[in-house]
């Protein structure tokens, strides 16, 4: 883990005021997710937005992209991980989930992307306990 | 053979699930000395419970059990899994960075050694034909070669450098001491040991797949392989065997084909049956056959799908393996903790 904060001075924007979108029972508390290094949301942050996720409940699809706060952001891999995560506890099993990170907002996009989207990785990544614990700090902080 | 004259109706049947792992089912693998008149098909599949099961079909019923499940001795993932080709061992790869060798005593799967030295989880394990050699990747880089001594005893015998990311599967050629990886660094690379004894890689195909390159398998006859890709496409090499068996290390796999615009999601997995039908399983949990087309004129063979099966599993297929012994019968496993078994049917209308 880096010693100091990748970005220390990230804009934060007020909470929203959340609009009952009750049409489908999807869980959108995604947005709740804490920052890996603040302590706000990924919404405050504008890491990610009402548009950042689309669902095809026919196929069983989901997309879901954010954009890290500044462009060498190396906790992108771990923002991911903790969507992922999300993501698997508010849709039944067999749903497709792909994450990406926002075109144009991380210096090494492809890489980013490629990384957040090998199966086998993220597996790998999950049984690494320091990384679970970050993942499940970020997921289940109350600080909100 | 040719696929065309059966008359165009072939359909996958479901022959039995299997079910018993707790976590998706990474791998499995036929065991080759199995599926004849002596002896039942057994299977060992291996799954993110970090368990290890071995399955035999009764020759009572027909009716696939679990005879052992091999726990408590990884401590993470079980990835890979295969089968010494004597049928009498079997090593398994393991996320916990180790590759254990299991032996069969009189009924008992017992944990007759354990390989480390890799630096971080170990991806894909595979024994050379004669049995001398094994090899094993991982997400380090490296591909290392062990030598099997008597008594069980494993002795590195060389650390292959060159990949420059996570090294997905490696395998040996079926007749010769040539080994092949792939890659998510996109490439596959091949290597072979020259006069002096060592190791060294001597072609890397760089301008094949665009993105990671999770399997190959290679055909009966050795002279040609086929790759599987997070590009969406697999990809058929040939390489001109007689020179290959008269020692030549300069021969050098060219491409002949590639089957794209089949698959949407990542191909995980894909194995060359005998009779040469390809099969390949994916992440939209769908299996599909290949099989040349006799059509193809001008450039070499291409090949056509045979049969797509959608929703074989209920989640990701992440292997496919044809039996060893009984004629299109096949294996595959899935994110959804199953395991199945099927024949490849022409269908009667």
């Amino acid at each position: 883990m880096t010693l100091g904060l990748i970005n220390a001075n990230p804009i934060v924007h007020a909470k929203k005021e959340r609009v009952a979108r009750c049409e489908d029972s999807h869980c959108y508390f995604v947005r709740d997710i804490r920052d890996p290094e603040h302590p706000y949301s990924l919404e405050q942050l504008s890491v990610l937005s009402e548009e950042s996720i689309s669902v095809d409940d026919k196929l069983g699809r989901i997309l879901i992209t954010f954009t890290p706060t500044i462009q060498h952001c190396s906790m992108a891999t771990v923002i991911g991980l903790c969507l992922r995560v999300k993501l698997q506890e508010c849709f039944p099993p067999h749903y497709k989930v792909d994450i990406k990170v926002s075109p144009g907002s991380h210096a090494d996009e492809e890489a980013v992307n490629k990384q957040l989207n090998d199966k086998e990785r993220i597996a790998a990544a999950l049984e690494n306990p320091n990384l679970r614990q970050l993942v499940d700090e970020c997921l289940y902080s109350n600080e909100l | 053979m040719d696929f065309d004259d059966e008359g165009s109706n072939f359909e996958l049947k479901e022959i039995q699930t299997l079910s018993g792992h707790t976590d998706r089912v990474w791998s499995l693998a036929w065991n080759p000395a199995t599926g004849t008149d002596d002896a039942q098909p057994v299977i060992a599949s291996c799954s993110g419970d970090k368990t290890v099961r071995i399955w035999e079909r009764s020759a009572l019923t027909r009716s696939w059990d679990c005879k052992a499940v091999l726990e408590e001795t990884h401590t993470r993932t079980v990835r890979s899994c295969t089968w010494s080709p004597s049928g009498k061992l079997l090593a398994t790869a393991s996320f916990d960075a180790t590759t254990a060798i299991w032996e069969n005593v009189g009924g008992d799967f017992q944990c007759v050694s354990t390989l480390e030295g890799h630096e971080n989880e170990v991806k894909s394990v595979s024994w050379n034909a004669s049995e001398s050699l094994l090899a094993t990747c991982s997400r380090d880089k490296t591909v290392w070669i062990w030598e099997v001594m008597p008594g069980n005893e494993f002795e590195c015998a060389s650390v292959l450098q060159g990949h420059t990311q996570d090294v997905k599967m490696i395998k040996w050629h079926p007749t010769m001491d040539i080994l092949f990886s792939c890659s998510y660094d996109n490439t596959i690379k091949v290597w072979a040991e020259d006069d002096t004894g060592d190791w060294h890689c001597i072609q890397t195909i760089v301008s094949g797949h665009s993105s990671t390159v999770w399997a190959i398998s290679f055909n009966a006859g050795g002279d040609k392989m086929v790759t599987c890709s997070d590009d969406l496409t697999l990809k058929v090499w040939e390489a001109d065997i007689e020179g290959m068996r008269s020692g030549n290390n300069q021969v050098l796999w060219k491409h002949l084909s590639t089957l794209s615009g089949y698959h949407d999601r990542t191909i995980f997995s894909v194995h060359w049956s005998r009779e040469g039908i390809i099969a390949s399983g994916a992440a939209d949990d769908a299996i599909r056959f290949f099989v040349e087309s006799k059509d193809s004129v001008v450039d070499g063979p291409s090949y056509r799908l045979l049969l797509k099966k959608e929703k074989a599993h209920d989640m990701d297929v992440n292997v496919v393996q044809w039996s060893p012994g009984e004629n299109r019968v096949m294996a595959s496993a899935s994110d959804d903790g199953t395991i199945k078994i099927w024949e490849l049917a022409t269908s009667s209308n």
